[in-house]
């Protein structure tokens, strides 16, 4: 059973890892997900500062409900081994893992957490990972990245390297993306775990990121990497359910809830069986409204 | 304990701290610009030593230049200084974080 | 003795002064009588001298109480050319009364302070070198703080009683027929100058351009005027108003903004014909455009947008979503601007804006106001006059006139850097906690715990998070720590009125 659990994964905000000033506000804007960047954020010079400043930060910072994940540098780095250390003692939600490659690659990184877990007295399996992917041979071996560890939660699309790699560039459309999407997309959900999207580097062109997160909302993802918080709610309004799916998965449950009450093993709604991933759906729907404040006290929609 | 080298941590960026220690003969020395230095002076200062005194280091001149920062960025900012001065940058003391 | 603003203010500043300590924010139905200027008749044929140094020898006299305005803001040019007259004539004993400071001012100000030329100031506020030297005991005599609205009492009730004033215009004929809006260093509204024109027993206008006489449209009227003086420049078009307003992209900033609109639209207040301030600065501007939004969405028009005038609110004017703009001031050049283009823009002046001792004002009309504040503590008073070292660096403004809106919002960041905003007690209280209805940070609001009706309306929009101001307080200071608290001598440096002449508080000597 994978680690992944059903909160919502709209938005996962990159925070330099050496920017005080960036990183005490990270908690004050609402991202689902705050990933704390040790990697591609920090000059060389700056490794060491930038993991005991995420270190100290975690001890001490309230970031609100947001999951808490760093992207340590790379297996292939010095820094590597440390970064994982430390992020294990701070008691990190999650640590994604760059570059990503192999199942191997994720086992390794397993076995250096499991350790530091218990040289640090955390709770054996507490530190959960993700994978990003950033290569073609990462694209190939997605299916067995995504199921390579219990601790797995999700895997990411990084579209600037994995684009290089495939002798091209990004385009407005995205057409050099949609293997690389599907197949990640799969892979975490025959593993399921969680599907997130790649940045958009833009900020200037909302239209330009809006069109993208539409697009990758309509194949599935369960959110979008960002880079300012000015992108959060634009993440949050594509993701925002209409009143009419509201209105349905209240009464998906609410036919559940009857049938429960009846202890009837048969759920029907308007003459039609409502099966699992009905039920799942509505449920996914209803947190969706309640993120988005569309819900007052009593559940009733308030949306415009 | 002395340093083995001077070493400076940190940023002059809103929110950051920069500080630098440098190598003495005799005891701490310690020297801080803040435009807080009024409300936050003895704590900035507090922190700074009591990271100091983790790594045994009691010969030395420090010198804070402060633009606000939290607590937590003062201790981490100090825990780098204090590595990179005694030359072990790569080697975290994991019993000091 | 403690005023009901529980700040304790010496009995000896309280009997030299003849104040009242701070009672409340109602200030009743007081018969006033006001007082009148001097005129010195003359039929012209003109008015007009060309030099400074004349001016200054022929109008000024030790002990002599003069006045500007800071329309120019830090473009002004006027301010300095009279000023070294005043000193280099070896002028003493003068009360400085301007509408306000600004950073342009500073040395000249502290350079008089220095020699004996001035001994006395009063003003809206201060900043910069010349808090700093205040706020050290420069000057003999406490500064007196004025808001915008008790100036325009003050004035009119014989407490400030000018002598000469000094105003720059950026356009007169030689009779003194002026007004704001034309001319290379035009601003738009004169209002706070219009004061002075009215009550000041001479008035001396300053400008580089001398137009055909009759000028029209005249906002100050050649029956106030006693001398006309050209002048090179007048002022820094570039630095007189922010160039375009540009809206903000810090994320706190728009999440602030984003919160005073849901707790606007969600109040009483919003509905077709209300009205409000939102005065300037990035998360006010971001407001406007939240709000503009809003009023589209549910269809409701603004009977008036009032104060200090931004350009995203003329252009809320030009798109009839706000049927009259009332202006005291233009803070930049689109507003300005539009002040020319638009009869709907209305010019006014600072008793109109927001003098209590009136039969009527414009803040009393005003439903929903946006304030800044420096400091907020647990009693919802605001500071908006000291920085967190004690010295001088603010305005009252409009702050305590606004404030009496039905919907007082202040908007502010919960720290800034290391510095809490919301704290147990601010160091000095300047607009009363009684007239604050809402306090909006980053992290969710505070609502004023007299206000039982407003939380009724708040607390049921979904996503607003509600707190305590207690609570914030302490969020606050987990965050960056417990201060120390300041230290400050028992010398009183400067007074702090509020909007009806009474002492809310004193500013101390700070100890270094």
């Amino acid at each position: 059973m994978p680690a992944a659990d059903e909160r919502l994964r709209r938005t996962m905000m990159f925070v330099p890892g050496n920017n005080p000033g960036l990183i005490k506000d990270a908690g004050i804007f609402g991202a689902d997900s705050i990933m704390f960047d040790l990697e591609d954020a920090v000059s060389l010079a700056e490794k060491d500062s930038a993991r005991y400043l995420v270190y100290e930060a975690l001890q001490a910072l309230d970031f609100g409900q947001a999951e808490l994940v760093v992207r340590i540098n790379g297996l292939d780095t010095p820094f590597y081994e440390n970064d994982i250390k430390a992020m294990v003692k701070a008691g990190i939600d999650v640590i994604r893992l760059p570059k990503t490659e192999s199942a191997e690659m994720i086992r390794t990184l397993e076995d250096l957490v499991l350790t530091a877990e218990k040289e640090f007295g955390r709770p054996v399996g507490s530190t959960h990972l993700m994978a990003a992917i950033e290569s073609a041979k990462g694209v190939v071996n997605a299916n067995e990245i995504a199921a390579a560890s219990e601790r797995m939660i999700g895997i990411a699309l990084s579209a600037e390297d994995y684009t290089t790699d495939m002798k091209t560039h990004r385009y407005p459309d995205g057409q050099e993306l949609l293997y690389a999407r599907n197949v990640i997309l799969h892979a975490a959900r025959a593993a399921g775990v969680a599907a997130f999207d790649t940045v958009f580097t833009d900020l200037d062109d909302e239209e330009g990121f809006i069109r993208e997160t539409k697009l990758i909302h309509q194949l599935g993802y369960d959110g979008k990497s960002i880079i300012n918080p000015r992108q959060i709610p634009l993440v949050n309004a594509v993701y925002q359910p209409s009143e009419q799916e509201i209105l349905n998965a209240q009464n998906v449950l609410a036919a559940i809830e009857a049938a429960k009450q009846k202890g009837s093993g048969v759920i029907a709604l308007n003459g039609q069986m409502v099966d699992r991933p009905v039920a799942l759906r509505a449920e996914r729907v209803m947190k969706l409204a309640t993120a988005n404040h569309l819900l007052d006290a009593e559940g009733n929609y308030v949306g415009e | 304990m002395q340093i083995k080298q001077s070493a400076l941590a940190g940023t002059l960026e809103s929110s950051d701290v920069q500080i630098m220690l440098s190598p003495a003969k005799q005891g701490i020395q310690f020297d801080l610009v803040s435009d807080v230095a009024k409300q936050f002076g003895d704590q900035i200062k507090a922190t700074v030593l009591a990271v100091l005194a983790a790594y045994d280091i009691d010969q030395v001149t420090v010198k804070v230049v402060d633009k606000g920062a939290l607590d937590p960025v003062i201790k981490a900012r100090a825990i780098t200084a204090c590595q990179r001065a005694l030359a072990i940058a790569d080697q975290p003391q994991w019993e000091v974080l | 003795m403690e005023n009901k603003s529980k700040r304790v203010i010496p009995d000896k500043i309280l009997q030299a002064g003849h104040y009242q300590p701070f009672e409340s924010t109602d200030f009743g139905q007081p018969t006033i009588q006001r007082v009148a200027p001097k005129v010195t008749a003359q039929t012209g044929p003109s008015k007009v001298l060309d030099s400074v140094k004349k001016v200054v020898a022929e109008t000024v006299q030790d002990g002599m109480t003069i006045s500007f305005h800071h329309h120019f803001r830090e473009g002004d040019f006027v301010f300095n050319q009279v000023m070294r007259e005043v000193i280099d004539q070896g002028y003493q004993d003068l009360t400085l009364a301007p509408s306000s400071l600004t950073n342009v001012m500073n040395d000249i100000v502290v350079e008089a302070i220095e020699k004996g030329v001035v001994t006395n100031i009063t003003s809206s506020g201060m900043r910069g070198s010349l808090g700093n030297a205040i706020s050290h005991g420069a000057l003999k005599n406490p500064v007196i703080f004025r808001s915008h609205g008790n100036r325009a009492r003050a004035i009119e009730a014989g407490d400030i009683k000018i002598d000469v004033a000094f105003l720059g215009v950026p356009n007169a004929d030689e009779m003194g027929n002026a007004n704001g809006q034309n001319g290379t260093a035009a601003f738009g509204s004169l209002g706070y100058a219009l004061m002075d024109a009215q009550y000041a027993d001479c008035l001396v206008l300053l400008t580089d351009e001398l137009m055909p006489y009759p000028n029209t449209p005249a906002s100050i009227k050649q029956t106030q005027v006693d001398y006309v003086v050209q002048v090179d420049k007048v002022g820094d078009p570039d630095k007189i108003g922010s160039g375009a307003t540009r809206f903000t992209k810090n994320p706190k900033e728009l999440q602030i903004a984003r919160m005073v609109n849901e707790v606007i639209i969600h109040s009483p207040y919003f509905k077709d014909g209300f009205s409000f301030q939102t005065g300037s600065g990035g998360a006010a501007l971001a407001v406007t455009r939240f709000l503009r939004q809003s009023m589209i969405e549910k269809q409701i028009r603004a009977s008036f947008a009032l104060g200090g005038i931004t350009k995203p609110t003329t252009d809320l004017l030009k798109e009839g979503l706000v049927q009259k703009v009332m202006d005291v001031q233009d803070f930049d050049k689109g507003a300005a601007f539009s002040m020319k283009e638009s009869p709907n823009q209305q010019e006014i002046d600072a008793s109109w804006y927001a003098d209590p001792a009136n039969k009527g004002a414009m803040v009393d009309k005003l439903d929903v106001a946006i304030l800044s504040a420096l400091e907020i503590d647990t009693d919802f008073n605001v500071n908006v006059m000291t920085g967190s070292d004690g010295v001088i660096r603010g305005a009252i403004g409009g702050h305590q006139d606004a404030a009496t809106a039905n919907l007082t919002i202040i908007s502010a960041p919960l720290v800034r850097g290391r510095i809490a905003t919301v704290v147990p007690k601010v160091t000095t209280a300047i607009t009363p906690g009684a007239s604050i209805d809402v306090l909006v940070t980053e992290l969710g609001i505070a609502i004023n715990p007299g206000r039982t009706d407003l939380q009724a309306a708040l607390e049921k929009v979904p996503g607003l998070p509600i707190f305590t101001i207690e609570e914030l307080q302490q969020r606050a200071e987990k965050i960056v720590g417990q201060a120390k608290p300041l230290e400050f001598t028992d010398r009183v440096v400067a007074l702090a009125e509020y909007r009806d002449g009474s002492l809310i508080d004193v500013i101390k000597e700070v100890k270094d």
